[in-house]
């Protein structure tokens, strides 16, 4: 009789434990009723192209042209790419050894590398080292590559924000290692306040965790607080103290909708603050260019910057790098195009310039149209998206729909997220699946939806929301005699 | 709570810096973690001010303190030799007469389009318009493309929602990519293959590496994997910490594979309490080239079957087979025309866009077809593919173009089928001109290219050799390799990358440099041995 191969039981328990919501049940549950025929609204991921968000115009020429060399050979090619693309694309194609046909160098092209170190040079004021900027397929995979080299084993443990982006649960389970969760101030806006950090890191000291790492998520997912310049001092210090690695995860840099605290990059302020922090902390942080107002997730492109970590740590990561060879080209000009844009001046800048800014400053008022909209909900109450691509409400829940719930096998807030699924065809992702207090439900969506259809969508969760509420407030679970 | 022991760590950078030609730590796995030869410093570049000194240990991640089985790992494809020859080309520019060479050609990686290999160019057509759809709706598009190249690209944007390729797909890849890709394999195979089962990654290596992570728990998980091989193998099963138990290809018998030596490896490795989860097969071989002959592959999958181990079949080198005795049959067209179906045996299947004639490695595309597994450990499979989203769209859109071909009848038909040809014939011609070139140096011993990119000769190295070799702290084949390159320009791997019979030395070459290099390689190369022998002969 034939033994079985593999079998769920055999199964790596690590893979088992893990978790990833964005793509679990709701996402799944959308996309069945999908197939039957329903109008489903996707705002379960930051996907901007999937919700009708345009892709800019130029690095597409430009790298439609690097696809395609032979189109540089034809005399026609002014005709349909303007000249500034043309310029660019062979000046990307001379960085490569081969074109997009070839791997680079495992860290990425050299080039590319230079024209992202000039970026943060010009970003922060301070010089970034090309030779400590490891472009990869997407920041995602850049997370895992660091988590997967400061883990060794369970009795490591790493500080992520609660609530978090769930790649750094679903990794942190993957690897082995423990996490340490520190719970962000609903009340303060998400803020983050050092006494919540103290306290985690005493917690899991005492069950002899050694603390490694801190994951801050600036602007956040889901949360979408900026951190001030204070508050990263404060945790650039403390990390300092605590030796603990800081990875900053800074996708959403791009993605700014208040004026009182702009992005500024956790670089920057440990270079502020000079010795001993400045050369005493540790820091990796990402980038990418899924999210911004570039949007191109599908490209998979990214990147992390190392500073203070030791040259043989460096060597051993390129040598982790080289296993995968190299990410992928293309990913690597847009990254290219992202640091280094048209400039004033420049033939593409002025409807780069104009598509950009649209794309923003939508994005800004929807992000107000969806707080707004939320607030006026019964029993639903959300921060202001402050950055970021999401809204967060906390949905309060009455003790009959947490009893129907329960009823029903669904933690609480997936079976409101179903329901409210089923009912109008909005895909969210249910809070749980981000982390958050005890007892307090969200759920997450993005502020993704076309600006035009955003009024209806917010009207159909209203009318949702409210009937549900109405319902259960009423059925309390006892009968009035 | 288990704690970790610095200790330990602190040991193994120690024995780094002892190490010489001991084989490397992937073929002993009960023994304590080695450091890789490639702890001599990587970088030739000076040390930023950024970055800090290794004797800062009070920072939380120093080299003591990373995760032991990176350090552990070893990859040698693009290890030390590589290191030492792109400083040499870096000095090359400044100093062009300081060498017997005017520049360095790189043959130690599979890389066929940075050594002057063109792209399929209705591939890159597609991928073009694809990547700027708005070109489609513009007249003088059709001046510039093909028209089927037109059509492809408009198909594959009506798959793709809202045509928009920038956004994240199905975590498996696009369901219509994935319908082209089954045809492909049904087309190929004469097996029905489900969409379902296919995961779309970034290049194959991706994919094994989520085979890894799922069949190891630890050290007491082994995975079967030939002698020898590739080392995104023995690398991966180092970071997912299992067990790498080998078996070892019969090189007197062209790198045949037996499936007594099979069984033995297994016994063994099972009554050292080491449970075996499957056997890792490439085919056609790298480095070695082989392609099995179908009997073989049936016994292959009989012994999969009756053993329970899941078939890891790599097969991104389908499409490089030089020799008219010999074709590729995937080991799903064997385990099917066996009669197993999906209840009978777990089978995954590896396929790339960076081999065959189209050479597209950096665009990163490529899929495992997964087949024999219940819909528990399917879902598995699933949730890790989606922690990672989805992989580059654009590698995904090739993965398909790559399964389905210009077909007879179409515009670009005719030049496609030149372009193809053109590779795929000089290609065996240069594996021909190669493997004649190392048969005819004193002391080498080269088996036949019948398939993937490379030649992995034998050398037999004089003991005066070494004796050297080991007076400089490294491997003798790794010496012979440095020597090489030293005197030639030509950048091979040491056979010790790649795991070989002990007390035997291999290199790994491939056959990629265009064919006008072919004659000055040959030239150097003989010249080189001959000189190497004449200092080292007894």
């Amino acid at each position: 009789m034939a033994l079985k191969a593999l079998d769920y039981d055999t199964l790596n328990e690590n893979v088992k434990k893990c978790q990833y919501a964005v793509r679990g049940e709701l996402y799944l549950r959308a996309s069945e009723l999908q197939k039957e025929g329903k109008k489903i609204i996707f705002t379960n991921v930051g996907n901007p192209h999937a919700l009708g968000q345009k892709p800019l115009t130029f690095p597409r020429q430009v790298v439609a042209l690097c696809q395609a060399p032979f189109l540089l050979d034809d005399p026609n090619v002014g005709m349909l790419f303007p000249a500034d693309a043309i310029a660019r694309a062979k000046h990307y194609l001379s960085l490569t050894s081969g074109g997009l046909g070839a791997y680079s160098d495992s860290r990425g092209l050299p080039g590319v590398r230079k024209e992202v170190a000039e970026f943060i040079q010009r970003r922060d004021g301070y010089p970034s080292d090309p030779e400590l900027i490891f472009l990869t397929d997407g920041a995602s995979k850049g997370v895992m590559q660091i988590l997967n080299c400061v883990i060794r084993g369970d009795g490591d443990g790493i500080l992520v924000p609660v609530p978090q982006y769930p790649l750094y649960s679903a990794t942190i389970s993957l690897l082995g290692g423990t996490l340490v969760p520190y719970y962000l101030d609903e009340s303060e806006n998400w803020g983050l306040d050092v006494n919540n950090l103290r306290q985690s890191v005493a917690q899991a000291r005492s069950q002899g965790i050694t603390v490694r790492a801190m994951v801050i998520i600036n602007p956040g997912n889901p949360t979408g607080q900026c951190l001030s310049e204070a508050n990263l001092r404060e945790i650039l210090k403390y990390c300092y103290n605590e030796k603990l690695v800081l990875l900053g995860d800074e996708v959403y840099q791009q993605n700014i909708y208040q004026d009182e605290r702009p992005f500024i990059s956790s670089k920057k302020v440990l270079m502020d603050m000079g010795s001993p922090f400045s050369n005493g902390v540790q820091l990796v942080s990402f980038h990418t260019v899924s999210k911004g107002y570039w949007g191109e997730c599908g490209q998979r492109g990214g990147y992390f910057e190392m500073t203070n970590l030791p040259p043989r740590v460096v060597e051993e990561i390129y040598k982790v790098a080289s296993i995968a060879l190299s990410p992928n080209v293309s990913a690597q000009i847009f990254m290219g195009l992202m640091v280094s844009p048209p400039k004033p001046g420049d033939i593409s800048y002025d409807q780069f310039a104009r598509e950009s800014k649209g794309i923003l400053e939508s994005l800004r008022r929807r992000a107000r149209i969806m707080t707004d909209g939320f607030n006026s909900c019964k029993n639903v109450v959300c921060n202001f998206t402050e950055g970021a691509m999401y809204s967060f409400p906390q949905i309060r829940l009455p003790p009959g729909a947490i009893q129907a719930a329960k009823q029903a096998g669904k933690v609480p807030d997936v079976f409101y997220c179903l329901k409210l699924l089923e009912a109008t065809g909005i895909s969210t992702v249910p809070g749980s699946g981000f982390g958050q207090k005890e007892g307090v439900f969200h759920l997450r969506t993005t502020i993704l939806p076309a600006e035009e259809e955003m009024p209806e969508i917010m009207d159909s969760f209203k009318k949702f929301n409210d009937e549900f509420m109405s319902q259960y407030d009423n059925n309390v679970g006892y009968s009035r005699m | 709570m288990r704690r970790f022991l610095i200790n330990q760590a602190k040991g193994l950078v120690d024995h780094s810096r002892r190490q010489h030609h001991k084989s490397p730590s992937f073929l002993s796995p009960q023994s304590r973690p080695l450091a890789s030869l490639v702890s001599l410093s990587r970088f030739f570049s000076s040390t930023s001010e950024m970055s800090a000194s290794d004797s800062t240990s009070s920072l939380p991640v120093t080299l003591d303190s990373i995760n032991p089985k990176v350090l552990k790992c070893e990859y040698a494809v693009r290890g030390e030799i590589v290191n030492i020859a792109q400083k040499l080309q870096e000095d090359l520019k400044a100093n062009k007469d300081a060498y017997p060479f005017d520049e360095i050609i790189y043959c130690n990686i599979g890389n066929p389009q940075s050594l002057g290999q063109l792209p399929i160019r209705f591939f890159r057509e597609v991928l073009a318009l694809c990547d700027h759809a708005s070109l489609l709706d513009e007249s003088e598009t059709h001046g510039l493309f093909s028209i089927d190249s037109i059509d492809r690209a408009w198909k594959i944007l009506d798959q793709i929602p809202g045509r928009a390729t920038g956004a994240y797909s199905h975590s498996q890849g696009i369901k219509g990519l994935r319908d082209v890709i089954a045809a492909g394999i049904e087309a190929r195979d004469g097996f029905p293959a489900d969409p379902n089962d296919i995961f779309l990654t970034d290049g194959a290596s991706p994919a094994v590496h989520m085979m890894m992570q799922l069949l190891l728990s630890s050290e007491k998980d082994g995975i079967l994997c030939p002698i020898p091989q590739y080392p995104l193998y023995s690398a991966s099963i180092a970071l997912h910490g299992g067990s790498l138990v080998p078996y070892y290809l019969d090189e007197a018998t062209g790198w045949g594979l037996e499936i007594s030596d099979l069984k033995k490896q297994l016994e063994e490795a099972r009554s050292k309490g080491i449970a075996v989860r499957a056997l890792v097969v490439i085919n056609p071989g790298n480095p070695t080239g082989q392609v099995l002959a179908e009997e073989n592959q049936r016994d292959i999958v009989n012994f999969c079957k009756q053993e329970g181990l899941v078939l890891l079949a790599d097969e991104v080198y389908q499409e490089n087979v030089y020799v008219p005795d010999k074709k590729f049959h995937s080991f799903k067209k064997v385990a099917r025309s066996l009669g197993y179906g999906e209840k009978d045996i777990s089978l995954v299947s590896f396929q790339s866009v960076s081999k065959g004639y189209y050479g597209e490695c950096g665009k990163r595309g490529g899929y495992m077809e997964v087949t024999g597994f219940t819909s528990d450990v399917r879902e598995q499979i699933y949730k890790m593919a989606s922690v990672n989203l989805c992989s580059n769209i654009s590698g995904q859109i090739l993965a398909s173009l790559v399964m389905s071909p210009p077909k007879p009848g179409d515009d670009s038909y005719d030049s496609y089928m030149a372009e193809r040809d053109g590779i795929l014939s000089s290609m065996a011609k240069r594996a021909k001109t190669l493997e004649d070139a190392l048969n005819s140096l004193e002391g080498v011993t080269c088996n036949r290219a019948e398939g993937a990119m490379y030649l992995f000769p034998r050398i037999s190295l004089p003991q005066k050799a070494i004796e050297a070799a080991e007076a400089e702290k490294t491997a003798p084949d790794a010496f012979y390799c440095k020597r090489l390159l030293n005197a030639t320009g030509v950048v091979v791997v040491p056979g010790s990358g790649f795991g070989q019979v002990p007390g035997t030395w291999h290199f790994r070459c491939t056959i990629l440099p265009q064919e006008d290099k072919i004659p000055a390689i040959v030239n150097r190369l003989t010249e080189f041995h001959k000189s190497f022998m004449d200092e080292f002969r007894n």
